[in-house]
C-alpha cells in the first residue's frame, strides 16, 4: 500500500480585502500517494493557485490541516518552514522565473547553496539534474540565450536538484508552444515513472493534464 | 498626441522612485535659487545704500572709506563748489565724516565682529533721508552718546537703548536706534563727528557726502576736482561707491554658487537620467502597444520628456516654496572689502522665480532626453514581445 | 563566494543605470571633498599657528596702530623672548585684482619671531642693508614671475603715493603649510616718508608679534602686557596667534556655516540618487527574490544580497570620487594659491567621505531591504511587471 504523502484536511483559504472574506477554497479534503502523477484543473479563478501554494507552505490555511510527509506544515514558524521546503520541496513556475544574471548550471545549483554538500559535491547534483532535463551541453548559459522550452527546463532541473519529496508545477506549459509543452510533460512524466517522484501540476490546458494519472476539477473553491 | 495625462498620471504609478526624483530636482533647485537671493539680498543692501542724487569724496585709489584720509583743508576747497546742493538753511548740503571699525563682542554666541562707528554732522541726516530715527532720541552735543543702526543693537552688546559701548578710552551711551533699511547703515554706530575725532585723536576726516544739484553734473565735476593738483581725491557716484564696496564678496558668492549649482545640477539631471531609463524599460512593452495603435515615435518622446519635465517641474516648486523660507533668515559676515560687520537678507525676487523654474525645465529636459529618444526608437514587434 | 558574485553580477545587470549612478555619487563625493577641503583651507592659517607667539594690537580696532615706544615697554615684561613688529600696507600693484599681503616690518627682529619664513643668510643681509628692499614669498615671486634685483612700484592707498621697491630675498617656508605668498618690506621705509610728508602718522606700528618662553604662561603674559598699557592713549588687545587669525576666520563665520549647510546636503543627493536606484533595481527583482525565498533562503541572505549590491555601488562611487578629487584639487589649490596658500586633502576629510559613503550604502538599502524580507511569497511570485 503506498503511503500518504499529502493530505489535506478541512481547509479553507480566504483571503479579506478590508472587511469583506473572499472564500478562495472551502472545504478541502485531499489525499495524494507516494508516486502520484496527479493534475489539478479548473478555471482561472477557482483557487488551483493557492492550493499548490498551501501544499508547497509558501501560504497558511485560514483553517485545516495541511500534512505533507508526516508534518502538519500549517503549524510550523516561518524559519522552520524555510528549512522544510528547502528539503521537501521542487517548484516550477509559469514563467520560469529564473535568475538572468546566473547560468543555467548557477540556476540549478542556488538550492543546494543552503546545504551542507561540498563544491565537488554539488557540481554531482547539478550535472545530473541537467542531463536528466536534456541540457548537459547548455550548463554555462544564461537564460536570455536559452528558448522558453530550455528555460522551463532549467527550472525543473533546479526543481529536482535537491532531490524533494514533492514536485509542484504551476502551469508549467503556459507560456509555451505546443511542442515545447509536449516534451516539458513528457519529461514530467519521465520524472514520475523513471525517477518515482511525486508530481502535482496545476493547469488549465487538457492535453498538458493527458500525461498525469489522475485529474481532480477544482471548480470555485471545491474539489470534486 | 498622446494626452498629457497619460504622462502625468504615471508619475503616480511608481511613487516612491517619483518622490525620490522630485525631492532631489527640489534640492538642486533650493541651492540654486538660494545662492541667487543671497547675492541679490547681498547687492540690495549695498546699492539701496546709496542716493542718485549724493556723490562721496574719498582719497585717491583708497578704495573704501576705511583707508581714505581727507584733510580739512582740502574738504573746505570742496564745500566751495559751485554744483552742490544747497541745504533746507541754505548752506552748501555737504558732510565731513569720519570712519572707524571697533571691535564688539556679540550678544548671541562667543564671537565677536567690526562695527562701523560714523561720525557725522547735522547735514549727515540730511543727506540720507532713508536714515530713520525709531527709538529712543538723537545725541546731544558736547556729550558722548551715539546712535545704533538696527542691525548693530539687536545683535551686539551693549548697543541698546540705554546701554554703553566702549571705545577711544570713553563710554558711549545709546540714546537711540535708527533704521535705515536693507543698507550698510543699519550696521553702523553713528555719533558727533566732534566728538568721535576728539576720541580717537584724528584730526582729519574719512571722507566727504555731498547732494549734487543735477547728476548730469557729476562727470565735468568730477575731471575738474581730480586733476586740482591741491586734491588727491576721488569723486564717487554714492550708489557706485557702494555697490564697489561689496565687489569681493558679490564675486565669491556669485562663483561659490555658479560651480555648486553646476555640480549640484549635474547630480540631478543623472538622477532624472536613470529614473526615466528606468520608465522606459518598465514601460517597453506599453510603448510597443502605444506604437502599435498608431501613436508616432514624436508622439511616445514627447510624452516621456513631458513626464520628465513635470517631475523636475514639481521639484522646482517645491525646492522655491523653501527658498522662500530663506528670506525670513538674516545674514551676516565681514565684508572682505571693507573689514565691516555687514548684515542683509535672503531676497526673492520675480527674476529669481522664473529663473528658477527655467532650470528646473531645463535640467528635466537635459536628464530626460535621452531616454527619451530611447523610447521613441524601440522596434514595436521586440517591445509587444518584452515581458 | 557564491553571495559575492551575485551581488557583483547583480550591479552589472543594468550596466548604463549603475554606470550613472556611480558617476553621479562620484560626483558628489568629490564635491564634498572639495567643499571640506575649501572649509579646511580657511582654518589652516588658525592651525599653522605657533603656540609661543602672541600678537598685540590695539585694543579700539584693529586698523588702529600702536605707538612704536611700546617695543621696549613689551620687551621688559617678564617670559616674553622676542618681541617684534609688523604694519600693514594694502598697496595696489598694478590692479586691485593682483591682491597679495604686504607688510612692513622690522629687519632687525622679524625673522628671529617667524623663524618659519627661511631666507638665505646673503639675502638678509641686503634686506638689512638697503631701505627700499623686500623679501617676497617664493610662491608670489612665481606668480608674477618677479627675481632678485627687479624693481617694482605699488600704489600705496593707506599710505598715499607711488612707492618703489628692490626686491632682495625670497623666503621659503619651513612646513608644507607656511604661507609664501607674503610681501615683506622694511617698516623704517614707510616710517621715515612719513616723518617728512606727514609727521602724524610716523613712529606707529600695525601689531606686535611676541615669542614667549613657555606657551603654557601664555594667559598670564598677555594679561600684564594689556594691563601694562590700561589707560593709556592706545590701549592693547593681545592674544595668542592662533586666537587672532581665528577672530579673522570668525568674520566668514556664516560663509563657512553656509558652506557646510551645502557639503551636508550633497551628502542628501548622494543619498537621493543611489537610494531611487536601489529601490528601482528591488522592485525590479521582486519575484526573483519570491522565489528565493521559497527555495529556502532566509531574510539575512536577502539583506545580503541587496545590502551587499548597495554598498558596492557606494563604494565604487566613493573610490571614484576620492581619485576624482584627488585630481582635481591640484589645479584648483594653484587657481586660488594666492588666497589659499595651503589646499590639502585632510585625512579626516577622506574619512569623512568614505563613512558618507557607507552610510549612503546602508541607508539606501534599507527599504528595498525591508520591502523584500516583508513581502509574502505569494505576493511576490504574483508580480508580473
Amino acid at each position: 500500500m503506498p503511503e500518504t504523502l499529502v493530505k489535506l484536511s478541512n481547509v479553507t483559504k480566504s483571503y479579506y480585502r478590508d472587511s469583506l472574506e473572499i472564500p478562495v477554497l472551502t472545504d478541502i479534503d485531499l489525499e495524494i500517494s507516494a508516486g502520484e502523477f496527479l493534475a489539478l484543473m479548473g478555471p482561472s479563478g477557482s483557487g488551483k493557485t493557492t492550493l499548490l501554494n498551501l501544499l508547497a507552505g509558501i501560504d497558511r490555511p485560514t483553517s485545516g490541516e495541511v500534512i505533507v510527509a508526516g508534518e502538519n506544515i500549517a503549524k510550523l514558524n516561518e524559519g522552520a518552514l524555510a528549512k522544510w521546503r528547502s528539503r521537501h520541496i521542487g517548484l516550477v513556475f509559469q514563467f520560469y522565473n529564473l535568475i538572468p544574471v546566473l547560468t543555467a548550471y548557477e540556476n540549478v545549483e542556488l538550492p543546494l547553496l543552503l546545504t551542507d554538500l561540498s563544491k565537488k559535491e554539488r557540481r554531482k547534483h547539478v550535472e545530473t539534474a541537467l542531463s536528466i532535463v536534456g541540457l548537459g551541453d547548455r550548463m554555462d548559459h544564461y537564460p536570455r540565450q536559452l528558448s522558453g522550452g530550455q528555460e522551463q527546463r532549467v527550472a525543473i532541473a533546479r526543481a529536482i536538484v535537491s532531490d524533494p519529496t514533492l514536485i509542484l508545477a504551476d502551469e508549467p506549459t503556459g507560456d509555451l508552444d505546443k511542442h515545447s509543452a509536449e516534451e516539458i510533460m513528457t519529461l514530467l512524466s519521465r520524472l514520475n515513472s523513471e525517477f518515482k517522484k511525486t508530481i502535482i501540476v496545476v493547469t488549465h490546458d487538457p492535453r498538458a493534464a493527458e500525461k498525469a494519472h489522475i485529474i481532480r476539477q477544482l471548480d470555485k473553491g471545491e474539489l470534486n | 498626441m498622446i494626452p498629457v495625462a497619460y504622462s502625468l498620471r504615471n508619475l503616480f504609478t511608481r511613487k516612491l522612485t517619483t518622490t525620490l526624483t522630485v525631492i532631489g530636482i527640489g534640492l538642486v533647485v533650493f541651492v540654486f535659487a538660494a545662492e541667487m537671493m543671497l547675492s541679490s539680498g547681498l547687492k540690495k543692501t549695498l546699492v539701496a545704500t546709496g542716493s542718485d542724487d549724493n556723490v562721496v569724496v574719498i582719497r585717491k585709489a583708497s578704495q573704501t572709506e576705511l583707508t581714505s584720509i581727507v584733510q580739512r583743508d582740502q574738504a573746505d576747497v570742496i564745500k566751495a563748489e559751485p554744483e552742490i546742493a544747497k541745504a533746507s538753511d541754505g548752506s552748501p548740503l555737504i558732510t565731513s565724516e569720519i570712519y572707524v571699525l571697533i571691535n564688539l563682542g556679540k550678544r548671541v554666541g562667543n564671537g565677536s565682529g567690526n562695527v562701523v562707528v560714523r561720525g557725522v554732522s547735522p547735514q549727515s541726516m540730511e543727506l540720507r533721508p532713508q536714515v530713520k530715527l525709531v527709538a529712543g532720541r538723537m545725541w546731544q552735543p558736547g556729550l558722548s552718546e551715539i546712535i545704533a543702526g538696527k542691525s548693530v543693537a539687536d545683535r551686539f552688546k551693549g548697543c541698546g537703548v540705554g546701554e554703553t559701548v566702549r571705545f577711544g578710552g570713553r563710554d558711549w551711551t545709546v540714546v537711540g536706534i535708527f533704521d535705515a533699511g536693507a543698507t550698510a547703515f543699519n550696521s553702523e554706530l553713528w555719533g558727533d563727528i566732534d566728538q568721535m575725532m576728539a576720541a580717537f585723536d584724528r584730526p582729519v576726516y574719512s571722507s566727504l557726502t555731498f547732494r549734487i544739484k543735477d547728476p548730469g553734473l557729476f562727470e565735468a565735476m568730477r575731471k575738474r576736482l581730480e586733476s586740482d593738483p591741491r586734491l588727491p581725491i576721488e569723486l564717487k557716484r554714492e550708489k557706485v561707491y557702494y555697490a564697489e564696496q561689496s565687489r569681493a564678496m558679490s564675486s565669491f558668492i556669485g562663483l561659490m554658487g555658479t560651480v555648486i549649482s553646476i555640480v549640484f545640477s549635474l547630480g540631478a539631471i543623472i538622477g532624472a537620467m536613470i529614473t526615466m531609463y528606468a520608465a522606459v524599460a518598465n514601460r517597453t512593452k506599453e510603448i510597443g502597444t502605444l506604437r502599435s495603435l498608431g501613436f508616432s515615435r514624436f508622439g511616445i518622446m514627447r510624452a516621456f520628456l513631458l513626464e520628465s519635465v513635470l517631475i523636475s517641474l514639481i521639484g522646482g516648486i517645491l525646492g522655491l516654496v523653501a527658498a522662500n523660507f530663506l528670506g525670513l533668515v538674516q545674514v551676516s559676515t565681514t565684508n572682505w572689502d571693507t573689514f565691516s560687520e555687514l548684515a542683509f537678507s535672503f531676497s526673492i525676487t520675480p527674476q529669481i522665480i522664473i529663473s528658477s523654474l527655467i532650470f528646473a525645465v531645463v535640467m528635466g529636459l537635459v536628464g530626460g532626453f535621452l531616454p527619451a529618444v530611447r523610447a521613441s526608437r524601440l522596434k514595436i514587434v521586440e517591445s509587444l514581445r518584452a515581458v | 563566494m557564491f553571495v559575492l558574485k551575485l551581488i557583483f553580477r547583480n550591479a552589472l545587470r543594468h550596466k548604463l543605470r549603475t554606470f550613472l549612478t556611480i558617476l553621479g555619487l562620484a560626483l558628489a563625493v568629490m564635491a564634498f571633498g572639495l567643499i571640506r577641503t575649501f572649509i579646511t583651507a580657511w582654518y589652516a592659517g588658525a592651525e599653522a599657528s605657533a603656540p609661543d607667539r602672541l600678537v598685540t594690537r590695539s585694543a579700539v580696532s584693529i586698523i588702529f596702530t600702536l605707538p612704536l615706544s611700546y617695543k621696549e615697554q613689551i620687551e621688559k615684561i617678564e617670559g616674553v623672548k622676542d618681541v617684534t613688529y609688523a604694519l600693514w600696507f594694502g598697496g595696489i600693484y598694478v590692479d586691485p585684482k593682483n591682491f597679495f599681503a604686504q607688510f612692513g616690518v622690522d629687519h632687525n627682529t622679524f625673522f628671529q619671531v617667524f623663524p618659519e619664513y627661511l631666507v638665505p643668510p646673503g639675502q638678509m643681509e641686503a634686506f638689512a642693508g638697503e631701505r627700499k628692499a623686500v623679501i617676497v614669498g617664493r610662491k608670489l615671486a612665481d606668480r608674477f614671475g618677479w627675481k632678485i634685483g627687479d624693481h617694482l612700484t605699488l600704489i600705496g592707498t593707506i599710505y598715499p603715493g607711488d612707492w618703489d621697491f628692490l626686491i632682495r630675498g625670497i623666503y621659503t617656508g619651513k612646513e608644507p603649510s607656511t604661507d609664501e605668498s607674503s610681501f615683506f618690506f622694511r617698516w623704517d621705509y614707510v616710517d621715515e616718508t612719513m616723518r617728512e610728508t606727514m609727521p602724524g602718522r610716523a613712529g606707529q606700528v600695525g601689531w606686535y608679534a611676541l615669542r614667549i618662553d613657555n606657551p603654557n604662561r601664555a594667559a598670564e603674559i598677555l594679561q600684564k602686557i594689556d594691563t601694562r598699557f590700561d589707560n593709556s592713549l592706545a590701549e592693547t588687545l593681545t592674544e595668542t596667534e592662533k586666537a587672532f587669525q581665528m577672530s579673522f576666520i570668525q568674520m566668514s563665520g556664516t560663509i563657512i556655516a553656509g558652506l557646510q549647510v551645502i557639503s551636508g546636503l550633497i551628502i542628501g543627493v548622494i543619498l537621493l540618487v543611489l537610494a531611487n536606484t536601489m529601490a528601482m533595481s528591488a522592485r525590479e527583482r521582486i519575484p526573483e527574490y519570491a522565489f528565493l525565498k521559497t527555495i529556502g533562503f532566509r531574510p539575512f541572505h536577502l539583506i545580503g544580497l541587496i545590502g551587499g549590491e548597495s554598498l558596492f555601488i557606494a563604494g565604487l562611487g566613493g573610490a571614484i570620487g576620492l581619485i576624482l578629487l584627488f585630481l582635481v584639487s591640484k589645479p584648483i589649490s594653484l587657481a586660488i594659491s594666492n588666497f589659499f596658500p595651503v589646499f590639502k586633502i585632510e585625512t579626516i576629510t577622506i574619512i569623512l567621505a568614505i563613512c558618507a559613503a557607507f552610510l549612503v550604502g546602508i541607508v539606501s538599502a534599507l527599504f528595498p531591504i525591508a520591502r523584500a524580507v516583508r513581502m509574502r511569497i505569494v505576493d511576490g511570485l504574483r508580480v508580473v511587471e
